[in-house]
């Protein structure tokens, strides 16, 4: 079976970030993920994606890249921007930490990517950009039921 | 994302409807503090009955109102929170200084 992916790219426009983790969930959709595991992609995307609208271009418009790849069980999304970079990965991934409270950022956007995913990884050089990946294994579903239930059509269907 | 705004004597709820995000953050804040500063609430209730989505932009935003409100020695409550909204919420130990019902 050949790896399924897509390539997302959107402007820097916070309108966006809907779009960019619906679209992310929907792509994941043929992994058959439960709704927790949809409901955590979701909210991983969007707070990468969060991140890049608010602090890689500062008060311009630049360009995100969302590229997603289904290996197996396991879906990879990397979130990339070319702005400023982030100084200190390290500090920047601590929780509560923000470089900008006065927009009302709690500070917890890397937090919540660690733990709702199974793997997160920040790469980033000054002036360079941010790339973020994430990384999550869904769980693979027996379709017992399912199958129990329409076994004649599932019959059928196999040819 | 909708608010729906209930005003009773110096408690204001407001019903959110759809995603909080920092998108949608932004334009309800505004919103919400204006009417907070011009009428006199002391008691902020946030209901979230008929969110869908969060994620730490609306973390930000309760902190935000929460400053808001405490401003003006008032509180702040959350209520109808669902499971994957809770889950956010517990995570950023916000519980230690609202009430969440």
């Amino acid at each position: 079976m050949h790896n399924n992916y897509v390539y997302i790219k959107i402007p820097s426009l916070s309108v966006n970030e809907s779009f960019a983790r619906a679209a992310v969930a929907a792509f994941c959709s043929s992994l058959n993920p439960t709704m927790n595991e949809i409901s955590d992609i979701k909210t991983a995307v969007s707070e990468a994606v969060t991140n890049a609208v608010v602090h890689a271009y500062e008060d311009e418009i630049g360009e995100i890249e969302i590229q997603c790849r289904i290996k197996g069980q396991v879906v990879e999304i990397i979130v990339e921007d070319f702005g400023c970079g982030i100084a200190d990965v390290e500090k920047a991934r601590e929780p509560l930490f923000t470089t900008r409270p006065e927009l009302e950022r709690s500070g917890m956007g890397f937090s919540v990517m660690e733990s709702f995913m199974d793997e997160l990884v920040v790469l980033s050089e000054k002036d360079v950009g941010t790339k973020v990946i994430l990384r999550k294994k869904i769980s693979e579903k027996k379709l017992k039921t399912l199958n129990e239930e329409s076994d004649d059509e599932s019959l059928e269907d196999e040819e | 994302m909708n608010i729906q705004f209930i005003e009773t004597t110096n408690v204001l709820t407001i019903k959110l409807k759809g995603e909080l995000d920092h998108h949608s953050a932004d334009d309800a804040r505004i919103l919400i503090d204006e009417k907070i500063k011009n009428e006199n609430f002391n008691k902020l209730v946030i209901d979230f009955k008929g969110l869908d989505f969060i994620d730490s932009s609306g973390i930000g935003f309760i902190i935000g109102r929460y400053k808001v409100i405490r401003k003006r020695n008032g509180v702040i409550e959350i209520v109808n929170a669902g499971k994957k909204i809770r889950k956010i919420l517990d995570m950023s130990g916000i519980g230690k200084i609202i009430k969440i019902k």
